[in-house]
């Protein structure tokens, strides 16, 4: 640079031109940053207080697993006890500690989702604090999951995209379904539209990542749209006994329905009361 | 309540007693014979036989209430775009099924109530009888179908009992010729799909391309060839059946893990670009579509036999009945970008066949 500042200047009129182009730039840049970036100083105090926060909680509930500075820990094994959580974003964590399955209780093959332990802030407060590790997805906005004001043709959309990618593993009408080794993917009863959507954007545990790169996030918000519109529908047929198909179907077939006609059966045949009194006349 | 005995009864002409089994060398256990017979409460207390009856025909009485009452519901439950809901269920298949479930099962009950506890129930001996016709009557029949036999002259006619031999001989080549209409022959149909250099990465439904920066470790997408989604003069190149023929061979899923994990065969080093490879959803097994992976592990579970494949050791099998690898599409990066096939597949994809040997 200060060759070519050099080069360039000896050729222009004034020894001092090429400082004036750096310094130009520099603040046509930083001018150009402040204004675009969504970040403005006020809020940054605040998230840094924020951050602050977080680690503290951090350090406190979490770091025992997943490392001092969220590096995650390594076993002898070489398996991993606490996973590193640079990059997994805010996101991530606004979904396994919102839904509970954050502190675990005891180590296991899947975190399992149960009562929240911390409040909404200080959930914000320690996704900003992993945030803050490394740049990943953040905490998706109302408007991106809200489906209050989707359409007919946004459910039948994101009914094609679940059949495609979720129905393998969370089951057609999302009632969930096991996985080897005593993992399994949950049912989506009850769950909130965000942390579906976070679900996908962050890929917990043996979920894959659904990036929004690749399934667009307006395709995110259809999918959430079938998902509550199945789980608001009647079931017109009767019990769904669980919506897991043949397997409890063919079950409530056998005990109850092949159970009831043997106890018919037992009946029919069965000697009726016999009395030691004479025949009357 | 009859006293009268049933007595056991031959069967007419035909009951011979010749035919009877006679015990060769006496019977080495006694006959038992029955057990005195013993009455019912019904049979010997008017009270129980009153209260029986009214039993029965209480069941039948509510039968016709149940009856009555999935006509009412099935006027009265809505049904079709706004139907009639009671506590999340439709009301009218419920409604419709248990009442006339009920209805049948009353008949039932009570019918086999009346059985037990007011018809006959003294036991009796009924003694078998030959299954064999009587001697005259099969006689009969013989002598009828000889006199068929000497009457069409076949031993008679040999040109007509040959042509008729004939007949029935070539009436077995319409039944040989038709066999064709379960082909044609597949060919190398099974061998190919319609991947190709260049096609473009598409995810399933939505149908965009997919830029290598926009996956993340751990990312699953089910993907399709962008030729699905094309069209060639207004029309689409793919619809239909031949869309569906296509599919069930071309359907791919592609998944990004750290390039640290993945072990890639000789051969197939610069199959994936930057940790993206991308398989056949198709199961080697018996065909099922397949995209229930496990990010953390790698492994790719087929749910309808449980055959489980390692997606960072070339789609190996590590368990289940699947014989075959899940067969890898070569994929490399576009000049704008997008992931594109190297070619197409270089193994047959789906289920072993045949001629595949």
């Amino acid at each position: 640079m200060r060759l070519l500042t050099a080069r360039l200047s000896a050729k222009r009129r004034s020894p001092i031109a090429g400082f004036v182009v750096v310094l130009l730039g520099l603040l046509v840049t930083g001018g150009a940053y402040a204004v675009l970036s969504p970040a403005s100083a006020a809020t940054d105090q605040a998230s840094q207080s924020t951050v602050t926060q977080g680690r503290s909680l951090f350090l406190v509930g979490c770091s025992s697993c997943h490392g001092l500075n969220g590096e995650g820990i390594v076993t002898k094994r070489g398996t991993q006890y606490g996973p590193p959580l640079a990059g997994v974003g805010a996101a991530a964590v606004d979904f396994q500690v919102g839904t509970g399955r954050m502190p675990m209780a005891s180590p296991g093959v899947q975190a399992q989702k149960k009562k929240v332990v911390y409040s909404p802030s200080e959930i914000t407060a320690l996704a900003a604090y992993v945030a803050s590790l490394a740049p990943g997805p953040s905490v998706p906005t109302t408007s991106e999951y809200d489906t209050s004001n989707t359409d007919n043709a946004a459910v039948v959309r994101g009914g094609k995209f679940w059949r495609t990618n979720c129905t393998a593993c969370h089951n057609f009408a999302a009632a969930g379904g096991a996985l080897p080794g005593g993992k399994y993917a949950p049912s989506l009863k009850g769950v909130s539209e965000k942390h579906i959507f976070e679900a996908m954007l962050t890929g917990p545990q043996q979920m894959p990542v659904f990036s929004n790169g690749v399934l667009k996030p307006s395709e995110k918000r259809d999918v959430i749209a079938y998902v509550k519109s199945i789980q608001a529908t009647p079931n017109y047929g009767g019990s769904p006994l669980g919506s897991l198909g043949p397997v409890s179907e063919g079950l409530a077939g056998w005990l109850i329905g092949i159970g009831g006609l043997v106890g018919f059966a037992i009946w029919i045949a069965s000697h009726s009361v016999r009395s030691k009194k004479g025949v009357k006349a | 309540m009859t006293d009268q005995k049933i007595l056991p009864t031959g069967h007419g002409d035909d009951h011979r007693p010749s035919s009877e089994v006679v015990p060769a060398y006496g019977d080495p256990v006694a006959d038992p014979g029955l057990a005195p017979h013993e009455p019912r409460p019904t049979d010997v207390d008017a009270r129980a036989e009153k209260r029986a009856e009214r039993q029965i025909a209480t069941m039948f009485g509510l039968s016709s209430v149940f009856a009555l009452l999935f006509v009412i519901s099935y006027f009265l439950f809505k049904i079709g775009p706004d139907p009639t809901i009671i506590g999340g269920y439709g009301a009218s298949n419920i409604a419709l099924g248990v009442f006339l479930g009920m209805a049948l099962l009353l008949i039932g009950v009570g019918a086999i109530q009346w059985a037990r506890k007011l018809m006959n129930d003294e036991e009796m001996v009924e003694m078998r009888h030959p299954a064999a016709s009587s001697d005259e009557d099969r006689l009969e029949a013989v002598a009828l179908f000889n006199a068929g036999v000497s009457d069409s002259g076949i031993g008679r006619r040999p040109l007509i009992r040959n042509s008729l031999l004939g007949a029935f001989a070539t009436l077995g080549l319409p039944v040989i010729v038709v066999l064709r209409d379960l082909g044609p022959l597949p060919g190398n149909k099974l061998a190919h799909t319609v991947w190709k250099k260049g096609m473009r990465l598409t995810n399933d439904v939505a149908g965009t391309p997919i830029k290598p920066e926009e996956m993340e470790i751990g990312q699953l997408v089910n993907g399709e060839p962008e030729v699905f989604f094309q069209e060639k003069d207004g029309v689409p190149i793919f619809e239909g059946t031949p869309l569906l023929q296509a599919k069930t061979k071309a359907a791919i899923i592609i998944v990004r893990m750290k390039p640290d994990d993945i072990t890639p065969a000789k051969g197939r080093e610069n199959w994936g670009v930057e940790g993206i490879l991308c398989y056949s959803k198709i199961c080697t097994h018996v065909g099922c579509p397949i995209s229930l992976w496990e990010q953390q592990t790698h492994h790719l579970l087929c749910p309808c036999h449980q055959s489980t494949f390692d997606l960072a050791d070339n789609g190996k099998v590590i368990f289940g009945p699947a014989a075959r690898s899940l067969p890898q599409l070569p994929i490399m990066v576009d000049s704008e970008g997008y992931l594109v096939a190297q070619s197409d597949f270089t193994e047959p994809v789906g289920p072993s066949y045949w001629e595949r040997g």
